[in-house]
């Protein structure tokens, strides 16, 4: 009966309350959308690379290390020898080793040389392998395995023909047009980095780089070239057993023959995270001033309503409603308008991450899930519905006193 | 809720029992140390209807704010029914009046934007009385002369003197004993108002309810058998400031 009597009351004064719907509408949306946005962003940043132990590379940050081995940004300082890749994948702890090649692209996509081991080995998410979605990894020099996004963007199909280029750029001027690759397999989607790579062997690496004259040469014999690698751009690591990983990573830091860094990937994400940390907090602080002043919003037309219903609350009072049934009244309409919002945003910002999901995924690499209703969403929402009790009890209150003040004459 | 109506003690008993209202060595005042109202002694049978007038300012609001529950004595008592109303709770007299008195205003007394039905329903849910009430509503109605579809109106469609009808059903769905009314006509007609009081009588006898009917206007005195100046409710030297 409470309930019916304020949303009688609420649509009695639907052009107010259709403003302030709007008004709760954006800001709860601004919130509970920069929320699953932060922890989604911080879930795919995290998913990234799972289940790698070492990541070892030419001695830079370890922020530099990370960003260009895992997350393909910024390019590499240097490179370490292909010996010292040899040396740690014959290490007694290391389990298997993946090395790393990069400095090509393709139309904007980064190439990377690497051998078979990267199909077996990286792992991603949920300790997720790689999985292709067509076709299997490379088994010749003039093979590439592409992500799912490079595939999709240029409508790539197994057994295409691409060009690789050097140089990171969209548009390079020393287009590698004499080294076509074929296409051997597209991955399956991943949500990482992965998706907007290409993978070569590091031999093709190599090939990429010679000479117009003994290119032409190498595609008339395959063997006319010597193209063993003389140094990658990182390795990642899986040991034997985790508790090796600090004595490993020691003694790579300390290795005589070769300039060698070694790093922690979770240890290196966590202080990348951390970077964000500020950000994160002023985008809450934002949404949360947000919603503070939409939810005043709400209690100043509430307040404002009150001088109308004066004789309205002087009926119900001598019908035998209490001061505090009068209150609650105020209240329950407040949190009718909350709730409804509340469930309107979260089916906008639903809505909205499904028809945008695509374009977010390949525009910016943002792999944002639909699904909203997480327990800090859940816990976001329980500190709307508080916040707006809080705020509320003002015009409520105002409602009591009117209540204790009204007698039987409603002549105001 | 039960109203504790054994509290009172038999001697009592029988004496309030034919009693509406009894009212003794009441006083109030709207303000620390002021004295607008002071009843020595008033009482009033059940099922008597009462005209009681006096100029604007007098204190009849206040005396009927006093007995509805609404406000509570300074000193005095007030009992209605042979319960001692002064002495319950906030809480207790508002239920109490929910059950036992209905009150019809001089005008704004129903909400606006409910439908009849739903206006007629808030006041059952109050009483906890909501079995029934559409069937209950529609005899009434009818008995107020009004017809059954109105209940379905939104009670700002409806004219002013319907709007003070429907009150009256509003006023009388609990079965209240005792029915207030203030004014009501003020903002009627001359024929709505005669037909308004003849209805209001007619349902207050055949429903043995007793009646206070407040006005300051005294050409309403003729519907009633008996009428009652609040000055001579009044101690000779209370002073009536309202």
């Amino acid at each position: 009966m409470l309930i019916s009597l304020a949303v009688s009351s609420l649509k009695n004064r639907r052009k107010s309350i259709l403003l302030t719907f709007f008004s709760l509408l954006i800001s709860i949306s601004v919130l509970l959308g920069v929320e699953h946005i932060r922890q989604q962003a911080k879930e795919s940043f995290n998913r990234t690379v799972s289940d790698v132990d070492l990541i070892v590379g030419a001695p830079s940050g370890q922020l530099n290390l990370l960003l260009y081995s895992v997350f393909r940004m910024g390019s590499p300082t240097n490179s370490i020898n292909f010996k010292s890749f040899q040396f740690l994948q014959d290490n007694q702890q290391v389990e298997w080793a993946i090395p790393i090649s990069l400095g090509d692209s393709h139309h904007g996509f980064r190439v990377i040389g690497t051998n078979q081991d990267y199909f077996t080995h990286f792992k991603y998410g949920k300790k997720q392998p790689l999985e292709f979605e067509q076709g299997q990894a490379f088994s010749s020099l003039f093979e590439v395995v592409i992500g799912i996004d490079v595939a999709k963007e240029h409508n790539y199909q197994v057994g295409n023909e691409i060009v690789v280029a050097h140089g990171v750029g969209s548009v390079s001027f020393k287009h590698h047009d004499k080294t076509p690759f074929v296409v051997s397999g597209i991955l399956k989607p991943t949500g990482t980095p992965v998706d907007k790579s290409l993978h070569v062997t590091l031999e093709a690496i190599e090939a990429i780089h010679l000479s117009p004259a003994k290119l032409r040469q190498l595609i008339n014999d395959v063997d006319a070239v010597n193209l063993a690698p003389n140094n990658v751009t990182a390795v990642m690591l899986g040991l034997k057993s985790k508790f090796a990983t600090f004595t490993l990573q020691r003694n790579i830091n300390n290795f005589p023959d070769d300039r060698l860094m070694a790093i922690l990937p979770g240890v290196a994400m966590s202080e990348l995270w951390s970077m964000m940390a500020n950000f994160e907090i002023l985008l809450r602080v934002i949404s949360i001033l947000v919603l503070f002043a939409s939810l005043f919003g709400l209690s100043t037309m509430l307040l404002a309503s009150m001088d109308q219903r004066k004789s309205e609350i002087a009926v119900l009072r001598v019908l035998g409603a209490g001061p505090s049934l009068i209150f609650s009244l105020v209240l329950i309409e407040a949190l009718i308008l909350v709730s409804v919002a509340i469930i309107a945003s979260v089916m906008t910002i639903s809505l909205t991450l499904t028809l945008l999901g695509d374009w977010l995924a390949s525009e910016y690499g943002l792999f944002l899930s639909a699904n909203l209703l997480s327990m800090e969403a859940l816990m976001a929402i329980g500190i709307i519905l508080f916040a707006s009790i809080i705020t509320s009890t003002i015009p409520a209150f105002e409602a009591y006193r009117n209540a204790l003040q009204s007698t039987l004459s409603a002549r105001n | 809720m039960q109203l504790n109506e054994n509290s009172t003690s038999v001697t009592d008993k029988d004496a309030s029992q034919s009693m509406a209202i009894e009212v003794q060595n009441l006083q109030h005042g709207y303000a620390k140390g002021r004295i607008d109202l002071k009843i020595e002694n008033w009482q009033l049978q059940h099922g008597s209807h009462v005209f009681l007038h006096g100029e604007s300012g007098s204190g009849k609001t206040t005396l009927l704010n006093l007995i509805a529950g609404v406000l509570t004595p300074q000193a005095g008592e007030v009992r209605l029914l042979g319960q001692t109303f002064s002495g319950l709770s906030a809480r207790k007299r508002d239920q109490f009046r929910a059950r036992h008195i209905g009150v019809v205003f001089q005008q704004f007394n129903l909400i606006p934007y409910l439908t009849v039905l739903q206006n007629i329903m808030v006041a059952g849910y109050f009483a906890k009385k909501s079995d029934d009430i559409e069937h209950r509503a529609t005899q009434l109605l009818t008995e107020l002369k009004l017809p059954a579809s109105i209940l379905q109106q939104q009670a700002s469609q409806l004219s002013v003197g319907q709007q003070q009808r429907v009150a009256i059903a509003r006023a009388l769905i609990n079965q209240p004993e005792l029915l207030i009314v203030d004014e009501p006509t003020s903002a009627l007609d001359a024929a709505a108002r005669d037909t308004f009081m003849r209805i209001l009588l007619d349902i207050c006898h055949n429903k043995l309810t007793t009646l206070v009917f407040v006005s300051h206007d005294m050409s309403l005195k003729r519907y009633f058998s008996s009428s009652i100046d609040i000055h001579s409710l009044k101690q000779p030297n209370a002073s009536a400031v309202c």
